[in-house]
């Protein structure tokens, strides 16, 4: 394929990057792209050209009185989390974030995904209390008011459930958009007090090993999290971007481990118990043990791998004409940055080095783009990311070798298997329709 | 030998350590409480017995409980319905979840004491006596064959049931540990 030739806003002339239409990320370092070669159809001015303008009727009146606390425009209605127990039936929920309908790298509150295994409980703030005993030199009980006064950290970090991506063991892409596939994971600005400032208030025991978290949710749902984790960059949280936690998301205190599943960073947490060994909780012992291909199950996975998919174009998306488009996604890992992330809009055969949106945070998404001129004709998209310490995105064909994959497709709100990170795919048509398929 | 000299030292170094300290001052309003007062609260129980209360249960026992509390969500004699199944004799194959039993997965029988009384019955959870998660935990075993039909299950007998898969377990990232 002869390659295209562009040039930027400030001039420089730019290669293709790879092959079927990626453009080098250069191109978006300038305010817009000029074509130096020959049009493609679809790209220039409309020869029709534009309506005569009229004002609408919201620029002739008064608006509405502003509300005391904001919510998004009502055009914007379709940008919600999706629910996988909306008739509040007893037994666990599910809401996953539309990544598709989102850009940055700040999940808004209220699309934040969550999961509770028994509704969302009404906590009063002022009769919560945190008590970490155990294996300590002196039990101590905290209120949200006393831990108010502690000092504070911000972190940007990703909490994603290990079942996130569950869906990618099927056997066949299963044709979900990406909020269903990849739908619990989030990012947010945390701010609330490292756990090491109150362990050091308690004091520690040598011994302690462990620690057993609880929320005071109906479950009480209980991990352990090994000590060394705690005095790490573990966070007893407050707020969520600014604001106090939602109540899906722990109100009015959770814990917070960057990097490691969603379901030990125990929501409502009212109690923490310094012990020597693991409690093996149901939710260790059985629901987040993996089975592989041996038979066997690990145990204690823990940390997120490094993984990124592109959220646009993604599938049920429709490509309007052949032109100049922007692959975005995202990209994070629980071991820390992310290093590069790199394209293919041919199925794997070429990439190109995606750019990386500033500021590129330990542990938290990181968005990427990439200029491409789609030519009308078939193209698989893929993103891939390397995370700083060496962790590099699997294929699906190297993470089946290593995890296998299911024998027949499972239902997509279902949990089939854990900790799955490879390469998602879109294959698009040539009609512009997007489809989820491995490549 | 003491001098004047190491006088100094020595206290310049008390001084460090205690500029250090100062330094790493935390607000210290943590409220003291001791085990007691904690005690409603404290329901955790270590895979070696630590933690379990006293109190015992009988399978027959478990029965009338599991029929009166339990087989409405998971089916008569823990066979499934709206909720899991809790007694099974399927064997895994394959990497899909949805096959874990108590009886082929789960590596230790606490976990079951433990959840019943955490999380179990789901509308009404912390509403049974210990003697009644004995009991009930006893019928799960009993009834996936891992105890006998008359086994009495208490702090000392339950932890020493080995469940089958113990040992098919692998540390992800023992480094992390």
């Amino acid at each position: 394929m002869a390659k295209a030739r562009y040039r930027n806003a400030r001039g420089q002339t730019l290669e293709a990057a790879a092959g079927n239409g990626l453009i080098d990320r250069r191109a978006l370092l300038g305010r817009g792209m000029v074509f130096a070669g020959a049009m493609s159809a679809g790209i220039g001015p409309s020869a029709a050209g534009a309506e005569p303008l009229a004002d609408d009727p919201w620029s002739l009146e008064v608006g509405d009185p502003m509300p005391a606390y904001q919510v998004p425009s009502k055009f914007e209605a379709r940008v919600a989390r999706t629910l996988s127990n909306p008739n509040h039936e007893p037994r666990n929920s599910h809401a996953r974030t539309p990544h598709h309908l989102l850009e940055g790298t700040t999940t808004p509150n209220g699309l934040h995904f969550a999961i509770n295994h028994a509704g969302v409980p009404t906590i009063d703030p002022d009769k919560h209390r945190l008590v970490i005993h155990g294996l300590v030199k002196r039990p101590l009980e905290f209120t949200l008011e006393t831990l108010s006064r502690y000092p504070m950290i911000s972190r940007v970090s990703f909490l994603e459930c290990g079942g996130n991506s569950a869906p990618m063991f099927s056997p066949e892409p299963m044709q979900e958009t990406v909020q269903a596939l990849h739908g619990l994971v989030s990012c947010a600005e945390w701010t609330g007090i490292r756990l090491s400032t109150l362990l050091e208030e308690t004091g520690i025991d040598p011994a302690a090993k462990w620690l057993i978290a609880e929320g005071a949710d109906s479950p009480h749902l209980s991990r352990s999290v090994p000590v060394k984790k705690a005095l790490d960059d573990a966070m007893i949280v407050l707020y969520q971007n600014g604001e106090r936690l939602m109540p899906g998301n722990g109100y009015p205190m959770r814990l917070l481990l960057p990097g490691y599943e969603g379901n030990m960073n125990v929501k409502f947490l009212r109690r923490i118990k310094l012990v020597e060994q693991p409690a093996m909780s149901m939710y260790e012992a059985r629901t987040y043990s993996q089975i592989l291909p041996s038979g066997k199950a690990y145990r204690f996975y823990f940390l997120q791998e490094v993984k990124s998919f592109i959220t646009s174009p993604s599938h049920g998306m429709m490509l309007k004409g052949p032109g100049l488009y922007e692959i975005s996604g995202i990209a994070y890992s629980g071991t820390g940055r992310i290093e590069k992330v790199m394209i293919s809009a041919d199925g794997g055969q070429s990439w190109a080095e995606a750019a990386l949106q500033e500021p590129v945070l330990s542990k938290a998404f990181t968005r990427f783009r990439m200029p491409w001129r789609w030519d009308g004709g078939p193209a698989t998209l893929q993103s891939r990311a390397w995370d700083e310490a060496g962790n590099v995105q699997p294929t699906r064909a190297e993470f089946v070798a290593a995890r296998g994959e299911l024998t027949k497709p499972a239902p997509v709100l279902g949990f089939p298997n854990q900790h799955y990170n490879s390469i998602t795919s879109w294959g698009v048509g040539s009609h512009g329709e997007v489809k989820h398929v491995y490549a | 030998m003491f001098t004047p000299e190491r006088a100094i030292c020595a206290a310049s170094l008390v001084l460090a350590i205690m500029t250090g300290a100062s330094l790493a001052e935390t607000p210290n309003l943590g409220k003291p409480i001791d085990e007691a007062a904690i005690a409603a609260w404290d329901i955790s129980i270590l895979p070696d017995g630590t933690g379990l209360p006293n109190g015992s249960g009988t399978p027959a026992q478990g029965a009338v409980i599991y029929a009166a509390k339990c087989a409405a969500c998971h089916g008569d004699n823990g066979k499934g319905g709206a909720a899991a199944a809790l007694v099974s004799d399927r064997e895994l194959a394959g990497i899909n979840a949805a096959q874990k039993t108590i009886r082929n997965f789960w590596p230790y029988s606490t976990t079951i004491f433990d959840f019943i009384r955490r999380a179990m019955p789901f509308q009404m959870p912390r509403s049974l006596t210990d003697d009644e998660v004995y009991a009930l935990t006893a019928y799960i075993l009993a009834e996936n064959k891992l105890i006998g039909a008359t086994d009495m299950m208490d702090a000392q007998t339950l932890p020493k049931v080995k469940m089958p898969n113990r040992d098919n377990f692998i540390i992800r990232f023992p480094d992390r540990i």
